[in-house]
């Protein structure tokens, strides 16, 4: 039942999302839109050494997605970036307390890990073109 | 004033409509413009074929091959006299309407479209009626003009002419003939008369049109009509094109291969006659001869009485809307100049979200950009949602929607 997904803490992300906007002059700018539903996330990552120092958000959506999102940069915010590698699926269902989501509305739950993870392995790729298809394969892109 | 259809007879047609979902609700089907159900008739026309006498058609000399091939040109027949064509060579059957116009566009746009020439459409098109013409115009080098909408969703018929006038570089015009998002039934036989004046052909889109609106090829003189099987109570896979026999007997064929042939020989070969030169492959049988059964069942009930009932619903549904907090309804306001479907969002909640919450009820609806996004970009909105009704629809069913949305403003708190 819709009851259960659309509890208090989607809503209060939904209404009051974090880190939501842009960063000057970010190292990393990717985004990524959901062709089904219309849902879009871009995300800004700052990073030094291999730290993220700072991450932003930016898109329009449905409840699920955005909130999602809001959630998903207070998970990263200030760890190494390759914990993004590490991050799956059901982290993130868990993250947002949504573990039973139909086959449509996942897809919305998930569209911002996978922007941070395209994020991820273009910032590496910059470095070394040669990284893409490992780290691919690596961080799971779905 | 009688009861135009008898609903809840018309009900225990539809096995669909009986059963209990997940939550024990009874399904409210409102996303009838994307498909709608199939009553027993088609499934039982479907199980026939398959369990009496399934055979291929067209060659075979044994009893069920006959039998096969009188019953898919029995449905040609009758879809004939259901759009009012002069002859049955005129409808070819597709998978549908997104073919339908791929296949005008591959064979009569091949031929005809040149460099420089342009092709009118307007902004409020699906993709299928947008994306095979933007093909087309990439590889000859022609250009697409799209005729704008006001913001009541009526068409600016100053700017269409105005595109009509280029009439040396104007050589087609294909538009919708009701909108899937604004639900606008357009003046298409205004429209064709002006394109006419000027010699440029018209493609009619009758996807939404002709399962609500009662169609007369002849009488809107369109020289293309495309529409789907499965929007109008029958199968999904079954498609038609209608196109004028003067035009179609000039045009390339599209599939290439068995049937559509007479003789092939090494190094030529000589093409069927009409209709079926452009239906290449074994066809879609079951699902054609299930169509037949769908269209008897509309003819049944009358396709006047089918638009009759749709306005009183969209009437009942749209004003029991309008007032909702926060909420935009997008098309004209004239519940008469529409179709049977209101496409509508409310203020600080996504359709998305909106219709998660209508599945609670049982109410299926659809949300998105509904393949419409040049429309969505003009309308400046990523997504809506989409209530649409047919025959089988109640008053009952649409105050249970409208309670349900109230329940959806309660959880967002709008």
């Amino acid at each position: 039942m819709s009851d259960d997904i659309y509890r208090e803490m989607i809503l209060d992300h939904y209404r009051n999302p974090r880190n939501k906007g842009k960063i000057e002059e970010p190292d990393v700018r990717i985004h990524d839109s959901n062709p089904l539903c219309g849902d879009e996330i871009s995300i800004d990552l700052k990073i030094e050494g291999d730290t993220i120092k700072d991450v932003k958000f930016d898109g329009r959506g449905c409840a699920i997605s955005q909130a999602s999102a809001s959630m998903l940069t207070e998970m990263v915010s200030n760890k190494p970036l390759t914990t993004i590698k590490d991050i799956t699926k059901n982290d993130i269902l868990e993250n947002i307390g949504l573990t039973n989501l139909g086959p449509a509305r996942i897809k919305c739950a998930l569209l911002s890990l996978k922007v941070l993870k395209l994020g991820m392995i273009k910032f590496y790729t910059d470095k070394d073109p040669n990284s893409a298809e490992k780290l691919k394969e690596e961080s799971k892109v779905f | 004033m009688q009861a135009l259809l008898d609903v809840y007879k018309i009900k225990q047609d539809f096995p669909i409509l009986k059963r209990k979902l997940r939550n024990g609700k009874k399904l409210i089907y409102l996303d009838n413009a994307a498909t709608t159900q199939k009553p027993k008739q088609v499934i039982d026309a479907i199980c026939k074929y398959y369990s009496e006498y399934n055979s291929n058609i067209h060659r075979a000399v044994y009893q069920i091959a006959e039998e096969a091939t009188e019953e898919y040109e029995k449905t040609r027949a009758n879809i004939q006299r259901f759009i009012n064509a002069r002859y049955p060579e005129e409808i070819i059957f597709t998978r549908n309407t997104t073919e339908s116009i791929n296949l005008i566009a591959y064979t009569w746009g091949e031929k005809n479209i040149r460099k420089g020439n342009k092709i009118i459409l307007t902004e409020y098109e699906h993709h299928s009626n947008i994306v095979p013409w933007q093909m087309l115009s990439n590889e000859k080098g022609a250009k697409i003009n799209y005729t704008d909408t006001d913001e009541n969703g009526y068409l600016n018929l100053e700017s269409f002419s105005k595109f009509l006038e280029d009439e040396e570089e104007t050589k087609l015009v294909s538009l919708s003939h009701m909108s899937n998002v604004l639900g606008t039934v357009y003046p298409a036989k205004e429209i064709i008369k002006m394109a006419h004046e000027k010699k440029v052909p018209v493609v009619i889109d009758g996807a939404q049109s002709v399962p609500h609106l009662r169609t007369d090829v002849q009488d809107l003189d369109c020289d293309f009509l495309a529409f789907s099987a499965h929007k109008m109570l029958g199968p999904t896979g079954v498609g038609i094109l209608y196109v004028k026999k003067e035009i179609l007997e000039h045009m390339p064929p599209f599939i290439t291969g068995g049937d559509m042939i007479k003789e092939v020989h090494k190094e030529n070969t000589v093409f069927n006659e009409l209709p079926y030169k452009f239906e290449g492959g074994t066809p879609n049988i079951a699902d054609v001869i299930g169509f037949n059964a769908a269209t008897e069942y509309l003819k049944r009930i009358g396709m006047e009485n089918v638009r009759d009932h749709e306005i009183e619903l969209i009437k009942y549904l749209y004003n029991s809307i309008k007032d909702i907090k926060g909420i935009k309804i997008y098309g004209p306001e004239r519940v008469i100049d529409r179709g049977g479907l209101v496409t509508f969002n409310i203020e600080g909640i996504h359709p998305h979200d909106c219709a998660t919450i209508l599945n609670d009820f049982g109410i299926a609806i659809r949300s998105g950009h509904h393949c419409a996004q040049v429309l969505m970009e003009k309308l400046d909105i990523i997504a809506s949602s989409r209530a649409s009704i047919y025959i089988y629809n109640t008053k009952e069913e649409i105050d249970i929607f409208v309670d349900a949305l109230n329940h959806v403003r309660r959880i967002f708190k709008v």
